[in-house]
């Protein structure tokens, strides 16, 4: 993963609450097998209309917000189904950076692991923001720092420490739990399986014979 | 219903009682991390098509292996056919989509489950089924409605791509524990009401972020009648109110359910396991951070009318109405969900017509949603406006159904008797509404889009989907069991 620099660049405003992933990335593209590419389809019902012309309303039609590389969204942002390509279609888009009040619970994880920054904020500077950023102010996100600033205003957030360096890092977290976690999660097998054994089901799955097969 | 906040207690120290959620998640601990978060050992993975070629491909691009195939099962359920030829000879991009779980289930040794196997069936339904899903065990799936196994008091949730691939190298996830939320039902539901409508009153109650950041069990006076799939039906409704873990503390029913299951433990074990599993109630003592109840006997037949789940009205009731709503923030939200499903504000609920009908899902496929609407639909017929659907979870539940002949009563009612998939609750398969049309639906998501582009979902229980069916319009199933 990419680390996490700063970021400083206009922010798109998408205020209305509940955009859950759905509408980010809607379902029937989710049959594409690859990460990479997905931006095309980001927020695809809102930024095209059925002949597939972008609608002009929608904020990521119109300058200077078509090249945001920060988000500016509602309550609850991201909830719903756990598809990652709502992320991977975000970061395709060209965000680093998606900043709400409040978010769905695993499309936040989903944002850390690839690289892009979801900051939960207060809604009083939620809602500064949200008018600095319909005016087109520049802001910058300063993840070191864990600051976000424009124009007329700063506020600092709040991260996981963990996450932070994740992304400032750039981490691969298989890497790390492979390289400093695999005694640790062996010894837990060894232990588990004696405690708990009938948890354990290797060679049970392939016995085509009994087990009820009622519903 | 009331809702009250309790002072949060350290649920660390072990100086006072452990619920269900934290007795499971302190069994899988495998590590600490200094700022609080564990290492979590993960029991089990259900692996579909849609959330793991990514996964599987990060896995061969870094040259790494599964460490334990057998922890896994394969199923392919959401881009699937529920019918005809591409059933089985899928074609475009179900077919790549589903040669890839295949091959990738090859080259990685996990058990695969074929779509024409006996066993094969929505993640949700068959885990279940086949004694996968166990009380006290950690189970994930790249899918949101995880939460589906936390009825038989197992530590379940969904999490994305990249998680999945985690689990699949290291059997683990880093994870911090959510506080913990417990919803009392308690009293008699009414005949006519059902399960999802509680799941439904509740989200309309607390919103659809109500539960986020908590892991909720359901307990109370109403748990102990409840049937295995009516506490699924509660647990997977969960993610609808913003928590990944939905749970219920595993009983004598439980139990009952799970012995003799295919993959279920055996003999010694079995009662090994009884011994384990009987402990995991949560301690009378035990504190949770957030307390709400629900009185069953007061709750009526539930819709959803806009588009999010927590939009929901009983059905006698009204459609709200912008004006009235003082905060802006709301007034929009209100006002865009009434655009999108295109009703007029203060409009009865059971004056608005609709297309289709649509009964399946993860939410309600199961034996005991099909009896509850077939009971509706037996000796009526579905309305010459109405196109309605029947998808049952699994091939073990078509195979129920038919042998207590539910299917002659849905197709002699002029409803489809279809096969086993995720089919018209997410548009990426066959079954999908037009732009436009409007759908009773027993599903999860009422979202824009959710089960087709510019498609309209309400969202119900069975029996009330199967009077919708009846009707042309939504309706009160109540008046159909007079």
């Amino acid at each position: 993963m990419t680390p996490f620099g700063r970021v400083k660049s206009v922010a798109a405003p998408l205020p209305e609450s509940d955009i859950d992933t759905d509408v980010i990335f809607p379902a029937r593209f989710l049959l594409l097998l690859d990460k990479a590419g997905l931006g095309k389809h980001l927020f695809n019902e809102r930024r095209y209309d059925r002949a597939g012309k972008p609608r002009p309303d929608f904020i990521l039609n119109q300058p200077p917000f078509e090249t945001a590389r920060i988000l500016v969204a509602g309550q609850r942002f991201g909830s719903g189904s756990s598809r990652e390509q709502a992320v991977w279609a975000l970061a395709d888009f060209g965000f680093a950076c998606v900043i709400a009040p409040s978010f769905g619970e695993i499309f936040y994880t989903n944002c850390f692991k690839n690289g892009v920054l979801a900051i939960r904020m207060d809604e009083t500077s939620h809602r500064a923001l949200l008018q600095a950023s319909q005016a087109g102010d520049i802001v910058t996100v300063d993840l070191e720092r864990q600051r976000v600033s424009w124009t007329s205003g700063a506020v600092s957030f709040d991260i996981d420490a963990y996450r932070r360096r994740a992304l400032l890092e750039g981490l691969d977290e298989i890497a790390q739990t492979l390289s400093d976690d695999s005694g640790a999660i062996d010894d837990f097998e060894a232990r588990w399986s004696s405690r708990a054994p009938w948890v354990q089901i290797e060679g049970q799955h392939a016995a085509p014979d009994g087990g009820k097969d009622t519903p | 219903m009331s809702i009250g906040r309790n002072a949060p207690g350290d649920h660390r120290t072990g100086a006072m009682g452990r619920t269900l959620y934290d007795k499971v998640w302190d069994d899988h601990t495998v590590k600490g991390y200094p700022d609080g978060s564990c290492l979590l050992y993960i029991d089990r993975h259900l692996v579909q098509e849609v959330s793991s070629p990514q996964a599987f491909a990060g896995l061969r691009q870094a040259g790494r292996k599964v460490r334990r195939s057998a922890a896994n099962i394969a199923v392919a359920d959401h881009a699937i056919a529920t019918g005809g030829a591409r059933r089985l000879a899928p074609d475009g991009l179900a077919a790549l989509q589903l040669r890839r779980l295949e091959d990738n289930a090859r080259d990685f040794a996990v058990p695969y489950i074929p779509v024409s196997d006996p066993r094969h069936g929505i993640v949700h339904v068959i885990g279940p089924e086949l004694g996968f899903t166990l009380p006290g065990v950690t189970l994930v799936c790249g899918d949101s409605h995880t939460c589906t196994h936390g009825a038989f008091g197992a530590l379940a949730f969904g999490i994305g791509a990249s998680e999945c691939e985690h689990v699949l190298a290291t059997q683990t996830l880093r994870q911090s524990r959510q506080k913990r939320m417990r919803v009392r039902l308690e009293g008699v539901m009414p005949d006519g009401v059902a399960i999802k409508d509680v799941s439904l009153a509740l989200i309309s109650r607390i919103g659809t972020g109500g539960g986020t950041g908590h892991a909720i069990e359901y307990a109370g006076s109403a748990i102990p009648a409840l049937p295995m799939e009516a506490r699924m039906t509660l647990c997977n409704m969960s993610v609808e109110a913003g928590s990944r873990v939905g749970m219920v503390a595993p009983d004598e029913r439980t139990f009952a359910y799970l012995e003799g299951r295919r993959m279920a433990p055996r003999g010694v074990l079995w009662e090994r396991a009884l011994d384990h599993w009987r402990g995991l109630p949560s301690d009378p003592d035990a504190v949770f951070d957030r307390d709400v109840a629900i009185d069953l006997g007061k709750l009526a037949p539930y819709v959803t009318w806009g588009t999010n789940p927590s939009e929901a009205v009983p059905v006698n009731g009204r459609i709200p109405d912008p004006a009235s709503e003082t905060d802006a923030g709301r007034r929009g939200r209100l006002a865009r969900s009434l655009d999108y499903m295109a009703l007029e504000p203060g409009m009865r609920v059971e004056d608005i017509g609709i297309d289709r009908v649509f009964i399946g899902s993860c939410t309600n496929s199961r034996i005991d949603d099909l009896r509850a609407a077939a009971r509706v639909a037996a000796g009526r017929k579905v309305s010459a406006r109405v196109r309605a659907m029947v998808v049952p979870g699994s091939a073990a539940v078509r195979m129920q159904a038919e042998a207590e002949g539910l299917d002659r009563i849905f197709r002699d009612a002029g409803f489809d008797w279809r096969e086993a998939g995720c089919s018209m609750c997410v548009a990426m398969n066959e079954d999908r509404l037009a732009p436009g049309q409007r759908c009773a639906s027993t599903s999860n998501r009422n979202f824009e889009g959710r089960q087709g582009v510019g498609g309209r979902t309400h969202l119900m229980s069975p029996a009330m989907a199967a009077a919708a069916a009846i009707a042309g319009h939504l309706a009160d199933v109540r008046s159909f069991l007079s």
